[in-house]
């Protein structure tokens, strides 16, 4: 059988590649909401491999909830996604900064 | 000779998952990583199904396949993108996103290696037969949980809200769409005509 650190590797290795795909990515935002997600399953998959592992119904519980704040926060973040590009025409986060100074 | 298929598909998925996550965050266009990432979801839902959660493996599939990652599609196809100013920097970033991933990744395995991870030696117990894994999480949430549960109802109603007053901005002149004030506020009096019929001879 699978050792419960060849899951928490796997879920680790999903979180470092979603981190360099905001690093790489930092132009396109709609890229950058999707690293969100993964890294949120990333974490999600570390509480489903400990909560069967562990024989811990809790963290399935977690997982639910994380799922919900997940779909919420994407809902938010496209809706002002849309609505940026309907005030600028485009997306670009560089041109992001009417609240600086 | 005895097949272990269980491992068999655990490496398959995850090297089908690490795959679709990697194209997820270099390939050049959106529309294509937003499909990866819907098949990331779909090798990591087969994952969670191994690991015998099957109600969360069924929710990924309907909660972020079908709702979030569509969402998400509806949204890049209806914004016109101009991809090549979203990609310029990309070289550039380059080797700082390899020395983040590198340094994340040696952080995290030597926490999490199988020689230095203390939990160790536990395997997963397969359930019964009739175990209902969607049974045992819906008690759990309703008795010892029922609170965080109803907050996790209200932060979707709030989502709901946000997401509508901020991308609707009423309707379009021109437009047949329906006026619940006037309906509501619409009288026997001003609508309704009685008609005094004289009755036919015939």
């Amino acid at each position: 059988m699978i050792p419960l650190s060849y899951f928490l590797l796997l879920g680790a290795l999903l979180f470092a590649l979603s981190f360099a795909g905001i690093v790489l990515n930092r132009k396109n935002i709609i890229v950058l909401l999707m690293c969100v997600e993964l890294m949120l399953l990333a974490v999600n998959m570390n509480f489903v491999a400990f909560s069967q592992y562990l024989q811990a119904p809790e963290g399935a519980i977690f997982v639910f909830f994380i799922l919900t704040v997940a779909a919420a926060e994407s809902a938010i973040g496209l809706a002002i996604l849309v609505l940026m590009y309907r005030r600028r025409g485009n997306i670009n986060v560089d041109e992001m900064n009417t609240l600086r100074n | 000779m005895i097949i272990p298929v269980y491992k068999i598909l655990f490496y398959l998925n995850a090297a089908i998952l690490i795959g679709a996550a990697t194209m997820v965050i270099v390939t050049r266009n959106t529309m294509r990583s937003a499909l990866f990432l819907v098949l990331a979801f779909v090798a990591s839902s087969v994952l969670w199904m191994m690991l015998q959660a099957e109600f969360l493996s069924l929710v990924l599939i309907f909660v972020y396949v079908g709702a979030v990652m569509t969402l998400f599609l509806f949204v890049i196809m209806m914004l016109n993108i101009d991809i090549d100013p979203l990609r310029e920097g990309f070289v550039k970033y380059l080797p700082l996103g390899v020395i983040v991933l590198a340094a994340f990744l040696g952080l995290l395995f030597l926490v999490l290696g199988p020689h230095h991870l203390s939990i160790t030696g536990q395997d997963i117990v397969p359930v019964s037969a009739d175990y209902s894994n969607t049974q045992a999480i819906g008690e759990l949430l309703y008795s010892q949980y029922l609170y965080p549960f109803e907050l996790a109802a209200v932060i979707l109603l709030v989502a709901i809200v946000a997401a509508i007053s901020l991308a609707f901005f009423g309707r379009k002149p021109g437009t047949k769409s329906q006026r619940v004030r006037q309906q509501l506020s619409a009288t026997k009096e001003e609508r309704l005509r009685i008609v005094k019929m004289e009755p036919s001879d015939r």
